[in-house]
């Protein structure tokens, strides 16, 4: 049975959510409910959600039904010293969505992550931010050319979001996804380190090893997975990136 | 009423003598009756530390341990699993020598018979069971024995089966009622086995003596008659305790002196109790804070170390590791891999406020870590939001390393049995000395189900079983039409089962007294009547299809539902959506409510669990299609957990709709059983740790009952599954108690593989 399409309510704005996870522990401190928007402009070649690329591959609904569910879990996720997580695809592609949904987050007295690659870091405005206490950032690479060959799109407005964010003290995870041949770079991760280690609001640099989890899902949906061949990286390699960040003086795990 | 024993009885000139065993303890009233609880509220030393003191194993541990080892591999090599077992002697508190695995290294001793893993044969379940598990496992029973059985004495498994009623039987061969305690031991009694150690069996036998004086009443009517006969058992059996004990070399008449002999008379109690009983479940009961007590005084007195202490724990759970009872390969089926339900409760809080949590539960969590992951004893922490935060850790580090801890919440069942309660078995609470349950195995609701869409007609065998209502003959099944049919098919099953388990317990209390476990309770007791109910995900499942979506029915040639076919999406339980897990909700109170109109046998009190332990895989096989989609044959989720696979929104939903179930309609305990791949719990140790205390706490604060936590991964078991020589002490919790993996029927080993594994998104 489809469920009959849900009417926004005043105050209430529409928007489009692909799925929930209810118990992660990966994305933000504790324990989180992770809400993944779906819609997303990068076409990351390693992108282990790409059904989650387009807007309209999810399900349409309301931040007021989206915060109802939420509520169900305040309780549980304060005391697992968790929160909410907006993930995605790309949560900036739906600002008013993901604002009301933040808002509504804060007023439960949860704490608040956003996770996004920074590409639309302008469609979050000084009020939507706010209501975020930590914002999980993913700079994929630190030169255009890898950045544009990884992801399709510029890395200029990334770099610009983390600076705004420094300005306005704003704490950052960021994500660095390792992928052998592709962005294991030693003079490119150090210029990222560099980069990271001045914005001084950085408290931890998360270095995730490529991993193929998400390819089944590339042939679900008919499309061709370039990373194939790919191998995860070596322990030898993770390693070497995270002293990369570590001598910088950044905590790196 | 406690105890009877007053002032004067407890002051003999024994327990003034020199060494006198209560030196140094806070008086109080235990000093003066059987009251354990007031020595430990008035001695205990809480701990609020972490788990910086522990100790290694000493060298004498080490190399006890590698010969037990040695034992149990030579166990799994044999036949069946079974090292050696008695075909000479029956088994009583006196009947074997002492036994011992090494004399020199063993700092605690005492075996169930004359050699280590020997299984001993305890006729009064039933002649024919000890006769086909003992022919099973390459045994042949003496002769002599046979020509007591059945013509000399009577056993319980007989009896039964004098009274049993025609529906009944029928009940049972369907599997509409399954697991019924009428051929093995019932269990689930927890004898306070630390009354020997506090008391001694001098005070004990005094008390039991002044018990049944208090029964010479002017009216001796048959409960009188039948109590005066337990009582005059019980006695009995204190006194062979302490001949057995003398053939250790110990005098346990004497309450125990120090800290090693508190550790060993608590076990001689219990010793005598699994020497003669062979119970589905032989918990221990909530040993560890009251064993505090005393090796604090030694620590203090500069007479034992923190290695001599942690040493005592370790050879302690070595032996508890190691009981054994010969039991059915059918038994087996239904109870997969040798389980005994040494329950020990650690952790909890006092109705002070005070935590409960002492270093010797520490020490008990460290036997994981010094021995090894082991199924036995089940160590489960009773949680509450307020333990200290160092235990809380120490507990959630053990489990990520071993997985054989489970968790069950304190703060939900302080108030109903106080702060001196242990768990029997899996999930079933009782104040310890001064309660125990008549176990009552499960009803099968899913089949319920079907029986009240078949008018009462088994949907496998076609078999008129249940009363013959009128069938649901619609091709689209209608929500309101089969809750009509399910109500009182509930009300006829809850009449039938609890008529059945009357039967089983009248019959086990005249045949089969477990004697000395009763020895040391008071003698009023509060008896639950502890039922229970399988498949519940099944069924919530089943009546949400049929009223979220649209369920056709599909009748074989003699137009019996046995297929359905869904049209439409429904909500699944485990998912945190009120629309089916408020069904979920309404199938355990209307059930219990079933219950609560009969009259159980011995002025129970009825209860009802959510607990499956391995039978959900039996009670699957014996369960055609139900209408939530499950095919025949296909395992039930076990306990109260959702169906594998079918809660999607990740871990936190799935707890939340479990703990949803009121725990005031399944007193006996709902049992939920979680599996987490290691990364999804966190990236680092440490976060793993404090996220696995983040979900105990938040689980624990929306009133969720019970929760197993298994944190591995698919491959691991699968590796496991090809190469069982690799992993034998692999450890995995299962519906309220933990196996060794290699020791499940390979049918089981995929039922669990097969489960909701929490993965990262």
């Amino acid at each position: 049975m489809t469920p009959p399409l849900p009417q926004a309510r005043p105050g209430s704005v529409s928007g489009w959510v692909h799925s929930v996870e209810t118990g992660g522990t990966v994305d933000g401190p504790g324990i989180r409910y992770v809400l993944f928007m779906s819609g997303c402009p990068l076409r990351c070649l390693y992108c282990h959600n790409p059904d989650t690329q387009h807007m309209h591959d999810g399900t349409r609904t309301t931040s007021t039904e989206v915060l109802e569910d939420i509520a169900l879990y305040a309780e549980f996720l304060k005391r697992a010293h968790g929160g909410l997580t907006l993930s995605g695809g790309e949560p900036l592609v739906q600002p008013e969505f993901a604002a009301a949904i933040l808002r509504g987050a804060k007023a439960l007295g949860m704490h608040t992550a956003l996770d996004t690659s920074g590409f639309l870091g302008n469609h979050a405005d000084d009020h939507l931010l706010e209501d975020v206490d930590l914002v999980l950032l993913d700079i994929k690479a630190f030169s255009e050319k890898t950045y544009r060959h990884l992801t399709g799109v510029p890395l200029r407005p990334t770099l610009e979001f983390a600076e705004r964010l420094a300005g306005l003290n704003k704490r950052i995870w960021l994500r660095y996804v390792l992928v052998p041949n592709l962005t294991d770079d030693a003079a490119e991760i150090d210029g990222l380190a560099e980069f990271v280690a001045g914005l001084g609001v950085v408290d931890r640099v998360d270095v995730l090893p490529f991993h193929k989890m998400g390819e089944h899902k590339w042939k679900a949906l008919g499309r061709k997975y370039m990373l194939t061949d790919t191998e995860p990286p070596s322990h030898e390699l993770v390693e070497r990136v995270r002293g990369q960040f570590q001598a910088r003086g950044l905590r790196a795990d | 009423m406690d105890t009877l024993l007053m002032d004067g009885l407890a002051q003999t000139t024994e327990q003034q003598s020199a060494a006198d065993p209560w030196r140094g303890f806070a008086p109080g009233v235990w000093r003066r009756s059987v009251d354990v609880r007031d020595f430990i509220q008035r001695n205990l030393c809480p701990y609020e530390g972490d788990a910086g003191f522990v100790a290694g194993p000493t060298a004498r541990t080490t190399a006890l341990f590698a010969k037990v080892t040695d034992l149990l591999k030579q166990e799994r090599a044999a036949k069946g699993g079974v090292l050696d077992a008695d075909t000479e002697v029956f088994a009583s508190i006196t009947s074997h020598a002492a036994g011992y695995i090494d004399r020199e290294l063993e700092v605690i001793v005492g075996l169930q018979t004359d050699k280590p893993l020997k299984r001993a044969i305890m006729p009064f379940g039933g002649w024919r069971m000890v006769k086909t598990g003992l022919e099973a496992y390459g045994y042949t029973p003496s002769p002599k024995l046979e020509e007591v059985f059945p013509a000399l004495r009577k056993t319980h498994n007989d009896g039964v089966f004098d009274v049993y009623t025609p529906e009944m039987l029928r009940c049972r061969k369907s599997g509409v009622i399954t697991g019924l305690p009428d051929a093995y031991g019932r269990g689930r009694i927890i004898g306070d086995y630390r009354r020997l150690a506090l008391y001694g069996a001098d005070f004990l036998i005094k008390d039991k003596k002044a018990q049944l004086a208090s029964l010479e009443v002017s009216r001796i009517d048959e409960d009188v008659l039948r109590l005066r006969e337990e009582i005059s058992e019980q006695i009995r059996a204190l006194k062979e305790l302490v001949e057995m004990a003398a053939s250790y070399g110990f005098d346990v008449k004497r309450p125990a002196a120090t800290a090693r002999e508190a550790v060993q008379w608590t076990y001689l109690a219990y010793l005598a109790a699994v020497k003669e009983a062979n119970g589905a479940a032989m918990s221990l009961g909530r040993v560890s804070s009251f064993l505090d007590i005393y090796i604090e005084r030694d620590l203090r007195d500069g007479v034992i170390t923190e290695a001599e202490a942690q040493e005592m724990i370790d050879h302690f759970v070595m032996k508890l590791r190691m009981v054994r009872f010969l039991r059915t390969p059918e038994y087996d089926q239904l109870f997969s891999g040798d389980p005994t339900w040494v329950t020990e409760c650690l952790g909890g809080m006092g109705l002070d406020g005070r935590t409960l949590v002492t270093k010797t539960n520490f020490r008990m969590l460290q036997t994981l870590h010094n021995l090894g992951p082991a199924p036995e004893p089940n160590l489960t922490v009773l949680w509450s939001e307020q333990l200290p935060d160092g235990f809380k850790r120490f507990c959630a580090d053990t489990s990520i390393k071993t997985c054989s801890v489970q968790y069950e919440n304190d703060d939900l069942m302080r108030g109903y049995w106080g702060d001196d309660y242990g768990i029997a078995c899996c999930v079933s609470a009782m104040r310890i000395g001064k309660q125990m349950q008549f176990f009552g195995a499960r009803a099968n609701l899913a089949k319920t189900l079907m029986y009240a869409i078949n008018g009462g007609k088994d949907e496998v065998s076609g078999e008129q079983i249940g009363p013959a209502f009128a069938p649901i003959t619609g091709d689209v099944l209608d929500y309101d039409e089969v809750m009509a049919r399910f109500e009182p098919m509930m009300e006829w099953l809850a009449k039938v089962y609890m008529n059945a388990l009357n039967a089983i317990h009248y019959m086990h209390d005249k045949y089969m007294y477990e004697r000395m476990e009763m020895a040391l309770h008071d003698r009023d007791i509060l008896r639950t009547m502890a039922c229970g109910i399988a498949g519940l995900s099944v069924v919530a499942d089943s009546l949400s299809a049929i009223k979220h979506a649209k369920v056709k029915v599909i009748r074989d040639a003699n137009g019996l539902a046995t297929d359905f076919e869904i049209e439409g999406d429904y909500p699944a339980f485990g998912n945190n959506d009120a629309r089916v897990d408020d069904i979920a909700i309404w199938a355990v109170e209307r059930f219990m409510t079933a219950l609560r109109k009969q009259k159980p046998y011995r002025n129970a009190m009825p209860t009802q669990s959510v607990l499956t332990i391995t039978s959900n895989v039996v009670y699957g096989k014996k369960t055609g299609n139900t209408p939530d989609g499950r095919k025949a044959g296909q395992p039930f989720a076990p306990g109260a957990n959702p169906m594998h696979g079918r809660d999607r929104k990740g871990a936190i939903a799935s707890m939340a709709s479990v703990a949803k179930l009121p725990y005031s309609h399944a007193q006996d305990g709902i049992s939920y059983t979680f599996t987490i791949v290691p990364g999804a719990l966190g990236r680092t140790e440490d976060e793993r740790v404090s996220n696995l205390v983040g979900m105990l706490d938040g689980y624990a604060h929306q009133g969720g009952h019970h929760i197993n936590v298994n944190v591995f991964d698919r491959e691991t078991l699968l590796h496991a599954m090809d190469h069982p020589e690799l992993y034998p002490q692999l450890t995995i919790r299962v519906s309220g108690y933990a196996v060794n993996f290699i020791k499940l029927t390979r049918e089981q080993q995929l039922d669990v593989i097969s489960r909701t594994f929490h993965d990262k998104h």
